[in-house]
């Protein structure tokens, strides 16, 4: 019975622990946002609140919550107020599976740094990334707007065109480690990372994580100068707040998915395993705004082209080349 | 403790699957279908299934629920209006049919799978190996012929998609 109580106490201390500093870097990649695409702009970002600005996110915070809430008149109201539900949940339930640190010893107890490993880890990432496209789907048709519309519409076929070699991108690891398992699949680079077997793999994942994301190059679906803001033209304070919130969550997701897979999860030299993790995410993030910062935006007919007609032949390639080579050795 | 699961998962889905066909909105509709599709990947995980629940919402639940949703939006369909026009015999044919498929339905699972013999795949057998390895095991050797039959088909689909939509090939 104690000893029932003890696991689900653990379990529980993970989870908070996950949920708050995943919150964390949450805010303060809103505010690292701001501050490198200023620095790479040549100006200052926002650094006046606090020192460097680093009570710019609480600030930022405290205005959304107290904002006037406004709901559409015509809206869907049932769906309207689901749909950033649906998107943050789907962006938050996916750091259940992502091991961020080797174990720890904690009073004679054994503790693995992640809150579940399922034998299908990698499966449920993308089925729960599949299910987050509905947030944004219902967000532009509940509205009643017809750009919100658009931004739903634009978000459904973006999301299904890029799901698709986005899976087939880590199939090559899949067939290197032989497991769906998150921590087989950092067990098994504990050797050589994945980056340096699976380049090629690991590329199409970068860019098909982009699309997924909504992200410039291919943040269509928020196109400004076409469709307003897309989806989430309607939705203000906190709601608005919470698809601000679940778009960097997914960020952060994707970031901590291409470590896992790719860049070796918690693994390194010198520094404790959690460092490594958090280290390596965030590098991630700034590749994210960094290339925010550099490049346009794709026309929405070029981006249904490279999706299909380029990423996916490449994605399949990459496969039978893998399996050809594991074949041979 | 399996029991209870079952018990909640299968009542959220005949209760989704009734919403389906009886809500008027097609939007509400389809995602009363997504909620049936997702308890029915609760199901599987009971199972032991754990393979097959990802991959019933990855396929079902995320791309076709989605692509519905995208068509049913392109057409902006209104809510389904009330025929009124009604064949007197439109409610005998409909409850018989209905009867008919239960009795089918029924007669199946009480002489095959209540008395029937049963799989030699059981659910503490799939799991020693894994799930995903025991599917792959079979599907790839026992069942390899249905399942590239099954590969024709999806192709055969998909050409006829193109030729379908395409004007000038």
């Amino acid at each position: 019975m104690l000893e029932v109580v003890i696991t689900i106490g653990i379990m529980l201390v993970k989870m908070v622990i996950v949920l708050s500093v995943v919150m964390l870097m949450v805010a303060y990649v809103t505010l690292m946002e701001r501050r490198v695409l200023g620095r790479m702009q040549v100006r200052h970002g926002p650094n006046r609140v606090g020192w460097q600005g680093l009570l710019q996110p609480i600030a930022d915070g405290t205005k959304l919550f107290f904002k006037e809430e406004l709901t559409v008149d015509k809206a869907n109201k049932g769906l309207y107020h689901l749909a950033p539900v649906i998107y943050m949940g789907c962006a938050l339930a996916i750091y259940a599976v992502i091991p961020f640190g080797n174990e720890i010893e904690v009073l004679g107890r054994v503790i693995p740094l992640h809150i579940a490993d399922i034998n299908i880890g990698i499966l449920y990432v993308f089925a729960l990334s599949s299910l987050g496209v509905y947030g944004l789907v219902l967000a532009g048709w509940s509205s009643n707007n017809k750009y919100s519309m658009l931004g739903g519409l634009r978000a459904a076929a973006q999301m299904i065109s890029y799901e698709l070699p986005l899976g087939l991108s880590i199939i090559g690891v899949l067939m290197l480690t032989g497991s769906l398992s998150m921590v087989d699949i950092v067990n098994a680079q504990e050797h050589v990372w994945f980056v340096f077997l699976q380049p090629f793999g690991f590329l199409l994942y970068l860019i098909c994580a982009f699309a997924e994301v909504g992200r410039t190059p291919f943040d269509l679906v928020e196109c400004d100068n076409e469709i307003v803001a897309g989806y989430q033209t309607e939705y203000s304070s906190m709601k608005f707040a919470i698809f601000y919130l679940g778009e960097y969550m997914h960020i952060i997701a994707v970031s901590a998915i291409a470590v896992t897979l790719f860049w070796g999860g918690w693994r390194g030299p010198f520094l404790p395993p959690v460092v490594w993790f958090i280290g390596k995410v965030l590098a991630f993030v700034f590749f994210f705004i960094w290339v925010r910062a550099t490049y346009p935006r794709f026309r929405y007919d070029q981006l249904m082209r490279f999706g299909w007609k380029v990423l996916l032949p490449l994605t399949l390639l990459n496969i039978v080349v893998t399996a050809l080579v594991t074949l041979i050795i | 403790m399996t029991l209870f699961f079952f018990l909640l998962i299968a009542i959220v889905t005949v209760i989704s699957a009734i919403l389906v066909i009886v809500l008027r909105n097609p939007i509400h509709s389809a995602l009363s279908l997504v909620l049936t599709f997702f308890s029915i990947a609760g199901l599987y995980i009971l199972l032991n299934a754990q393979f097959i629940a990802a991959i019933q919402v990855i396929v079902y639940a995320g791309a076709i629920m989605v692509l519905f949703l995208f068509v049913i939006m392109l057409l902006n369909l209104e809510k389904e209006k009330r025929v009124s026009e009604k064949h007197p015999l439109q409610k005998a044919f409909g409850v018989s049919i209905a009867l008919f498929l239960l009795g089918g339905i029924g007669s199946i699972v009480a002489t095959g799978v209540l008395y029937g013999n049963m799989g030699t795949e059981t659910a503490a057998k799939v799991s020693a190996v894994g799930n995903t390895k025991a599917i792959a095991g079979l599907l790839f050797t026992d069942w390899v012929l249905p399942f590239e039959i099954t590969s024709i088909l999806l192709i055969a689909a998909i050409v006829g998609a193109i030729v379908l939509t395409k004007k000038e090939l």
